[in-house]
């Protein structure tokens, strides 16, 4: 086991990247503790499955490094670097029994036959797949196949990380969260470092300690749920986290504080001197009803059971909120506020007054 | 529920059976009705019941090119199943070069048979052949019309050359068939590329390889067209596979009642092997 440092780290699938979009992945730093549990997060296309593969071995990176503790594995084997990796598609060998399946990482590598077997009965217990040992692998369902996938990363004890390429698409939506919670757990007792890659913020926040938000080949913020959903760091994150997404409004600045249709906006940051392309965000769960503020007009309300999501017009701009269930809605012209502590100014998707990263 | 009865639907499949029964089934009939007859010309028949089945059952003549024609078929198999399978494991899964061995490989599928026999008779002729004379140059004693053992290697080469590739181009789609992550797994299983082979490329290509297998013992049993022209079932009878024999027969000798007690014996040999093999490789997916 080892801590796991990236440094530099670029790639592209092209021999020659010339422009900035023909690179997968964009200089990356990054580094992850021992024995945590992380999760990629980013849709389709923004490079998450190129880092975890960068990171496995099964990819070489164009620039950079891996570090695994001291050691620069950055051109090692997935063997030599002792990673275990799970698909987003379950991986069986058809023609084995379940046993068989679950130690062959184990026979390949030489393991003596007693402790094969030990080992094997094991995770077995531990993924639930006891009963099954002696059955063909073919004829499993498809998250029974994920579990022997997944005891198949487990079942070896000198691994270093444990990677989840989107390991519950093809999972059944109420059989998800069984092997979700199942994972965390597994976490807890093995201590390994695990990596998650998914593109369903569900899934990220609940499996991982902190999440990494990946969008266009670049890392946008690296931090806990809490974090990410309190004190989003891009507009990214704050759209992409979060259900509606933040409230994305565009605004002049003067003197550094923000101005929406010529009202003065209390913000929890200052816009600086060179800031440009200046946009407020603040999610819907800040948005409130008030007495004095911005004029609104109340234009949709949804309700989604514990919670409404009323859609309104402000100053030419449609903004989502959210509020309690049992909470009135004005109908027509009514006003509204916004947090300060929950309100802050982006330039350029980035959080002003946040240090270059 | 009371359904409609309305038998005009049958009119629907007439142009089929009428095309069956062209076919398949009046030539196959004509078949049988001549294995349980005798005649002396004229066209006049007499019952001769199961007589030609216990002579062709009993003759050394057909016990002979049966085993020929065995030999022959598992000769090929035993070659043109692994070479096949070999050659589509290294052929490229990515790039330009996949059109071009795919075009390489379906080439010799694409020439007429008797060509086939003809290209390998001239080819290995040992006074001008290309084949021939290099080998005999490099001082080999060689000599396909003469020597039966030389006969037996052109015409085993022969088919080898023609027919692997379809082998190779079956074993080929059961290969790229594989995701990719069944290769990334078993590379993080540690999997040597003997294990790779054995668990992952071979249980994926064995309904493929079943086919390739049936197609090819199907075909080899029947196959007439290129050993005749290649070598016309000689030198002596050392090369006459069962369908040279049946012509020679049926044809040859006009000897009607046995060549048709014979063709169904053939028939039968090769629809009971094809169903017990198929049988036996499909078995356990039922399980």
């Amino acid at each position: 086991m080892a801590r796991i440092k990236l440094s530099g780290l670029k790639h592209s699938y092209l021999s020659n990247p010339a422009k900035d979009e023909d690179w997968a992945l964009k200089e990356l730093n990054l580094e992850w503790q021992d024995g945590g549990a992380y999760a990629l997060l980013g849709p389709s296309g923004c490079g998450k499955t190129t880092l975890l593969n960068i990171i496995s071995g099964l990819l070489d990176p164009s620039h950079g490094k891996v570090l695994f503790g001291d050691e620069d594995v950055t051109h090692a084997s997935p063997e030599e670097r002792h990673i275990a990796q799970v698909f987003q598609f379950p991986v069986v060998y058809d023609t084995m029994t379940v046993f068989d399946n679950l130690a062959f990482p184990l026979r390949n590598r030489g393991v003596e036959e007693t402790t094969v077997r030990h080992r094997v009965e094991e995770i077995a217990a531990m993924t639930d797949l006891t009963a099954m040992l002696d059955r063909r692998a073919s004829g499993l369902t498809a998250d029974g196949k994920q579990k022997i996938s997944l005891g198949r990363g487990l079942v070896r004890t000198n691994v270093n990380a444990i990677l989840f390429d989107e390991p519950l698409t093809v999972i059944d939506p109420h059989l998800k969260f069984q092997l979700r919670s199942k994972l965390k757990e597994l976490h807890s007792r093995v201590n390994n470092t695990m990596i998650y890659v998914t593109h369903d913020q569900t899934e990220a926040l609940t499996f991982a300690d902190k999440v990494v938000v990946m969008n266009v080949g670049e890392v946008v913020q690296i931090g806990t749920p809490k974090e990410l959903f309190e004190r989003p760091e891009h507009t990214f994150v704050g759209h992409f986290i979060g259900s509606p997404g933040m409230n994305i409004i565009p605004c002049e600045i003067n003197n550094g504080s923000a101005l929406l249709d010529g009202h003065k906006i209390k913000t929890e940051n200052k816009a600086g001197d060179n800031d440009s392309d200046t946009v407020i965000g603040v999610r819907p769960e800040f948005v409130h009803f008030a007495k004095t503020g911005l004029d609104a007009k109340v234009s949709k309300v949804a309700d989604v059971g514990r919670s409404k999501i009323v859609d309104i017009e402000c100053a030419g701009h449609s903004l989502k909120m959210l509020i309690s269930e049992d909470q009135e809605v004005p109908s027509g012209n009514t006003k509204i506020s916004f947090d300060p502590a929950a309100t802050r100014i982006y330039s350029n998707g980035r959080l002003c007054g946040l240090e270059a990263a | 529920m009371n359904k409609t009865v309305n038998q005009k639907a049958w009119f629907f499949v007439l142009p089929v059976l009428i095309l069956v029964a062209f076919n398949a089934i009046v030539p196959l009939m004509t078949v049988v009705n001549y294995s349980v007859q005798e005649t002396f010309g004229n066209n006049v028949f007499f019952w001769s019941g199961l007589t030609w089945f216990e002579d062709v059952l009993t003759s050394d003549r057909f016990h002979a090119s049966l085993g020929r024609q065995l030999f022959f078929t598992f000769s090929i198999l035993a070659i043109e199943v692994p070479l096949g399978v070999i050659i589509a494991l290294a052929m490229p899964r990515k790039g330009i070069w996949v059109s071009v061995c795919l075009v390489l490989m379906a080439m010799p599928l694409l020439i007429p048979w008797n060509v086939v026999g003809s290209m390998w008779n001239i080819f290995a002729l040992p006074d001008i052949g290309l084949l021939g004379k290099t080998l005999n140059t490099i001082g080999f004693d060689y000599n396909y019309t003469r020597q039966p053992g030389d006969a037996w290697f052109t015409l085993i080469l022969m088919d080898v050359w023609h027919w692997t590739s379809l082998v190779v181009l079956l074993a080929y789609a059961g290969l790229v068939s594989i995701p990719d992550a069944y290769y990334q797994a078993a590379k993080i299983d540690g999997a040597s590329s003997w294990a790779v082979f054995r668990y992952i490329q071979l249980p994926k290509m064995k309904r493929v390889l079943t086919i390739a297998i049936l197609l090819r013992f199907m075909d080899s049993f029947n196959i007439y067209t290129e050993p005749s022209v290649l070598t016309g079932g000689g030198p002596g009878n050392s090369t006459t596979l069962l369908s040279i024999d049946l012509v020679k027969i049926a044809l040859g000798q006009f000897d009607l009642g046995p060549a048709a007690a014979m063709s169904l014996i053939y028939f039968l040999v090769i629809l009971l092997t094809s169903w017990i093999f198929y049988t036996v490789m499909t078995r356990d997916e039922e399980n």
